[in-house]
């Protein structure tokens, strides 16, 4: 029998068809529902921002990678889905400009800087909001915006948020039950908020259509239900937003306040279901995966309950993302056969 | 009635790490063992198992017998390989080998007649003590045919400071594509008990435990049936790869794990593959040594997959021509199974005591992107996948970048390369591969570092001498 060339490559010799790509495309599958649903809501401006932030990533990166001479990676689908991310945590009327900027500091400094791929510290999106957020302040304020004021026609599903929101007042949920519990600390007057308001008036709204919130915020539901998805698909692993979520809202019932609304309030969930279980800035091992989320709810309770800022999802996940490379270094799984971890050990 | 009552069907404890290939084992699962005529030329290597290689025992020109021994050394760890067809040796040349390179064989032509040696005689090993069944044991040639190839009679001679309290006979077969072991337990079931009670005596272990993976359920119905001993306890296992690799075998069913860098006999186990178990019967009952076994001719490329009984030094070629040869060109050829085989080079090697599997894989199914330089998302993919519990990316990462001293440090010498971390990787990172060459250059550290040690010994002690004038 002729012996022509076989190839010759190490065990093992079949891969888990698994790759990063299909791996960001089935999250930016699970965040499908609520971006489409975000546009229905806030109409077709959330539908700019979206675009606007996502070309800022793509762009970001591309000019990067062309101008160091790296092969171009826009095929893997991570900028994209930093884009993505990046946008459902804006507000819905902020300014295009304001996205795209966002969206190239999310790429660029989030991530390019740090040499790319599996080599940034903090969360990418977080970065280019916290930028936004802190260079534009007065924009990035979520409020709830009549339809008018951001040129788009009334829809039913208008006339019944805006119902809602009269029952409910114009300022953030968030906003508003903060000015209840402790007016010390708001930095704004109760106005717009309606007197002796209840967290449980806010259940349903935060659940089904929340017009207050962030462009992914709009519907807690939808976003569970990708959590679900990326749970069941192993793309996530589910300790890090159920561990997170609980430890919120166990802190937030002994501090005497309503767990199911600070649950489903702000970006607890779109930050615990797709910003934390980012691989890159979440620690490797299992048991590390679970300090890190008891961490994050730690500081998002401090944040939130103690601080001026009615939400702190954001700087608590980028917070966390900072000890990484320390919980890293420190929580290894025990080797098999090894008594104990031999001495400290840390990455690379 | 008790024949269900002996299978411990309950355990299902999911075992840490490991992942599931999709095991592929329809092509050959159903195919009976098939015995296949050695070729014309026979050409059977001189190393074949861990340890000391055999000297050549017979010379050009020589006629010799199915059973005679070809080789042998006087090495504890080694074992005498026989000729596995009568005829006339050729020549003793270096060959072509399944593990890599070339290697000194004995090249024999086949007379077609399978004369055996006269010397062979079943032996009654029910009256021998367990000295005897080991010495026994290594005239057979035996090496644990799961693969590793270690010399059995080793295997069954623990020293007397760790008493063995259980053999485990691993009936796993957890590689996907392999059905060997399968057929044995389904075809040879009595010879496959017999022989673990010979173990069991060899090591005067009181108990042993069949354990067999829970997509197999007519073995395991078969081994009840056979199994009448209430000392042998019958287990099946979760399906999952590396259900089978020892130490990840005696912590699922004993709870015990074996110490880094120890043997299973440090924690009072002897694990045996069940191929050795019935190789081994088969040596007492008939007296023919360790000459031919099952090997699963199979992948998506070949004719007729099958499990056949090939006599030892049958050319990788004349098997997988035995099975109607290849419908198309392979991309890859493997001795062994996809997670842990080696890829060949040629056609040309041999099958050997350790060829448990002839793979043949598509370009579909062998080719996929492998990066220059490694890419790691840090999704802890690799890391969920390692039974051995390490952290495999910064593994790689560091032989990559030739960081031995904390490669050592996170553990590298504990890697059984199972292959589950390179498997489970979507960035296609070749862990394995960095970690076998990290493991290889540390090994090449140390060396060289004893060698710095004696040299300074002996120039030391020179000094010394001098010193005394
Ligand atoms: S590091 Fe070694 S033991 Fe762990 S999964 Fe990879 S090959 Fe297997
Ligand atoms: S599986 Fe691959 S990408 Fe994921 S952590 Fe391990 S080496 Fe990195």
């Amino acid at each position: 029998m002729e012996t022509t060339r076989f190839i010759l490559s190490t065990s093992p010799h079949i891969r888990d068809p698994i790759t990063t790509r299909k791996i960001m495309c089935q999250v930016i599958v699970a965040l499908a529902p609520v971006t489409l649903y975000s546009v229905v809501i806030h109409g077709v401006h959330g539908f700019y921002v979206i675009v606007s932030s996502i070309a800022g990533a793509l762009l970001g990166e591309l000019a990067v990678q062309k101008g160091r001479r790296l092969p171009v990676t826009l095929d893997d689908c991570s900028a994209l889905l930093t884009g993505l991310l990046l946008a459902l945590t804006l507000p819905p009327k902020v300014n295009w400009w304001i996205a795209l900027v966002a969206g190239l500091v999310a790429t660029v400094l989030g991530k390019q800087v740090f040499g790319g791929l599996g080599h940034n510290l903090f969360n990418p999106a977080l970065v280019g909001r916290a930028v936004a957020f802190v260079s534009w302040a007065a924009y990035m304020t979520a409020g709830y915006v009549k339809s008018a004021a951001i040129g788009i026609a009334s829809t039913p599903a208008h006339k019944a948020i805006e119902k809602a929101v009269d029952v409910a007042g114009g300022a953030s949920p968030l906003a508003a039950m903060k000015i209840v519990y402790d007016p010390s600390l708001s930095p704004v007057g109760p106005g717009g908020v309606p007197h002796g308001i209840q967290a449980s008036s806010y259940y349903k709204p935060l659940l089904l259509a929340n017009p207050w919130g962030c462009l992914g915020e709009v519907s807690a539901l939808l976003l569970v239900l990708g959590g679900i998805y990326l749970a069941v698909t192993r793309i996530i692993d589910w300790r890090i937003p159920v561990i997170y979520v609980g430890t919120v809202a166990a802190l937030t019932a002994i501090t005497g306040r309503d767990p199911l609304f600070y649950t489903l309030a702000g970006g607890l969930l779109i930050g615990a279901i797709f910003m934390a279980t980012d691989y890159t800035t979440s620690p490797l091992a299992p048991r590390g995966k679970v300090i890190y989320a008891l961490g994050l709810g730690l500081v998002t309770w401090l944040l939130r309950f103690w601080s001026n800022n009615p939400e702190g999802v954001m700087f608590a996940i980028l917070f966390m993302n900072g000890l990484v490379p320390i919980i890293d270094r420190y929580v290894l799984p025990r080797t098999y056969g090894k008594a104990a971890r031999t001495k400290e050990a840390s990455g690379p | 009635m008790r024949t269900v009552a002996g299978i411990n069907a309950g355990w299902r404890k999911r075992i840490r790490g490991g992942v599931h290939p999709p095991d592929n084992k329809h092509y050959t699962a159903e195919k009976p063992i098939t015995r296949m005529e050695a070729p014309e030329l026979v050409a059977i290597p001189l190393r074949q198992h861990i340890g000391a290689p055999c000297s050549p025992k017979v010379k050009k020109g020589d006629r010799v017998l199915v059973g005679t021994v070809i080789g042998d050394s006087e090495a504890f760890v080694s074992a005498p390989v026989h000729s596995s067809v009568s005829g006339t040796v050729r020549e003793i040349a270096p060959h072509p080998h399944p593990v890599g390179g070339e290697s000194p064989a004995v090249i024999i032509e086949n007379d077609g007649l399978y004369e055996r040696d006269p010397s062979l005689q079943p032996s009654p090993w029910e009256d021998m003590g367990p000295e005897d069944i080991r010495r026994a044991v290594r005239a057979a040639g035996m090496v644990g045919l799961g693969g590793a190839a270690f010399p059995t009679h080793v295997k069954l001679a623990p020293p007397g400071e760790f008493p063995i309290d259980t053999v485990i006979l691993n009936g796993a077969e957890c590689e996907p594509f392999l059905t060997a072991d399968y057929r044995l337990m389904l075809e040879q079931t009595e010879e496959v008990v017999e022989g673990l009670r010979i173990i069991m005596k060899a090591v005067g272990a009181p108990r042993a435990v069949i354990a067999v993976e829970d997509n197999k359920p007519l073995a395991v119905r078969k081994l009840a049936e056979v199994v009448r001993d209430p000392a042998i306890e019958l287990r099946t296992l979760r399906t999952r790869y590396p259900q089978g690799a020892e130490k990840v075998l005696i912590s699922n069913i004993l709870g015990r794990e074996v110490p880094s860098g120890g043997l299973p006999m440090h924690v009072g186990v002897v694990v045996n593959n069940v191929g050795t178990a019935r190789a081994i019967a088969h040596y007492f009952r008939t007296g023919l040594p360790l000459v031919e076994r099952v090997v699963t001719v199979t992948g998506s490329v070949i004719r007729e997959p099958s499990n056949l009984l090939v006599p030892l030094g049958t050319s990788f070629a004349a098997a997988v021509e035995a099975c109607g040869g290849f419908m198309s060109h392979p991309a890859k050829v493997i001795m062994g199974g996809p997670m842990m085989g080696l890829a060949q080079h040629t056609l040309e090697v041999p099958v050997v005591k350790g060829t448990s599997g002839i793979l043949a894989l598509s370009d579909r199914e062998a080719s996929y992107e492998v990066p220059r330089e490694p890419v790691c998302i840090r999704c802890g993919r690799c890391v969920e996948a390692c039974p051995m519990n390490l952290i495999p990316t910064y593994l790689a990462v560091f032989s990559h970048r030739e960081r031995w001293e904390e490669a050592r440090r996170l553990n590298i010498n504990d890697c059984i390369e199972c292959g589950c971390c390179a498997y489970a990787c979507p960035t296609r990172n070749p862990i394995v591969q960095l970690i076998k060459f990290g493991k290889a250059e540390l090994a090449r550290l140390k060396a060289a570092e004893e060698r710095r040690a004696r040299e300074r010994e002996t120039s030391a002690g020179k000094e010394g001498g001098g010193g005394n004038h």
